[in-house]
């Protein structure tokens, strides 16, 4: 969707941390991307390349852990896995549903030195 | 400084701290793991923050008006400025690529506007917006509209600091675009349904329409609108007022 501006944050956040955290390269970073978030993940990385050339993180290996989508059936009244925002529930086919993971994008660790 | 507590590098002053556990770096050569737990939008996210904070603490209703390239949003708007002129301070930040087009259609109405143009971006952030704050008149009690870019996919994950998004769908485009862009109209309010007056030449199928956006997002509100024939602009301007915050006293 918008990989570029979402690479170009990760940077901010990575420029920022390096300052408060005293790393001066970054060679590994792991995002967690949930499978609804909208980010298209081989747009992710081949933004990510381009963005951090130049920069602390330059030729770092980018991690993405992909996670899966819940939702919380109303009529069933438990959770259910789904792949899609518009799915109906797999058991009740109600589109009664509360996405309760599935929409992350998070930085969660790095490797820095 | 060490930046786990904050304290110095001096060792002599670490030996004196009791419980102090953690290990130094020695070298900036050994790679070392460090937890980051933040969301990348997370700075978009404290901006957006502060935008509704400054909106509430003013009174100002703000809304995010989203929709694909030619639904209508502009006319829709105009003919809602032109509806409220003199009862409702009122003020616009339109967004697009280029041009100030938009912005003069909408200072023709006598309302302020200030254009932002993004260039290569395809939405507007809530850093933009904030500045757009700073320099646009615009009275507490008021209603603030901001005009997104044209797209109905990158601007769903962008908090503008509003207190709704509404997207506008006109029913010249398909009546699956709730179920092909499920992000945004689960990101939605209020789903305004444009250009009614052209039904009868159409082969939309509003039911299904409306079926589709509430997949997506159960709680949708919906309302039928032609922005050039004037018919249901009223339940919109209704809406708009209900949604209008108190004025803090």
């Amino acid at each position: 969707m918008h990989e570029m501006s979402l690479c170009e944050s990760v940077l901010q956040v990575l420029e920022t941390e390096a300052q408060r955290q005293q790393f001066s390269r970054v060679n590994t970073v792991w995002l967690e991307i949930g499978v609804m978030s909208g980010v298209e993940i081989e747009a992710m990385r081949f933004c990510f390349d381009v963005i951090v050339r130049n920069t602390l993180a330059d030729g770092a290996t980018l991690e993405i852990i992909e996670v899966s989508a819940e939702a919380w059936c109303l009529e069933c009244a438990q959770t259910v896995g789904i792949q899609q925002r518009y799915d109906a529930c797999p058991h009740c086919g109600s589109f009664q549903l509360q996405v309760i993971r599935g929409e992350e994008m998070r930085i969660k660790e790095l490797e820095v030195a | 400084m060490c930046t786990v507590c904050g304290c110095g590098t001096d060792s002599a002053e670490h030996s004196l701290i009791r419980g102090h556990s953690h290990s130094h770096a020695a070298g900036l050569s050994n790679a070392r793991m460090v937890q980051i737990e933040q969301d990348i939008l997370g700075k978009n996210n404290q901006y957006a923050a502060q935008n509704r904070q400054w909106l509430a603490e003013r009174g100002i209703l703000a809304l995010n008006l989203v929709s694909s390239p030619g639904s209508g949003k502009t006319t829709l708007l105009t003919e809602t400025l032109t509806r409220l002129q003199g009862s409702v301070p009122m003020a616009v930040i339109e967004g697009d690529q280029q041009t100030s087009n938009d912005a003069d259609r909408i200072r023709a109405t006598g309302v302020p506007a200030l254009q932002i143009n993004t260039g290569k971006g395809c939405h507007l952030d809530a850093h933009m917006v904030g500045h757009a704050l700073e320099s646009l008149p615009i009275a507490s009690g008021g209603i603030l509209f901001i005009e997104n870019v044209g797209n109905l996919v990158c601007p769903a994950a962008f908090d503008l600091g509003e207190a709704h998004k509404v997207v506008i769908l006109s029913v010249t485009e398909g009546e699956d675009k709730p179920v092909k862009y499920p992000d945004m109209f689960h990101a939605a309010d209020l789903m305004i349904l444009n250009k009614i007056d052209l039904l009868p030449y159409l082969t939309f199928d509003v039911a299904k329409c409306e079926e589709y956006a509430r997949r997506v997002n159960p709680t949708i509100q919906i309302l039928h609108v032609s922005a050039t024939s004037g018919a249901g602009i009223g339940g919109w301007i209704d809406w708009l007022i209900c949604a209008k915050p108190l004025i803090q006293a």
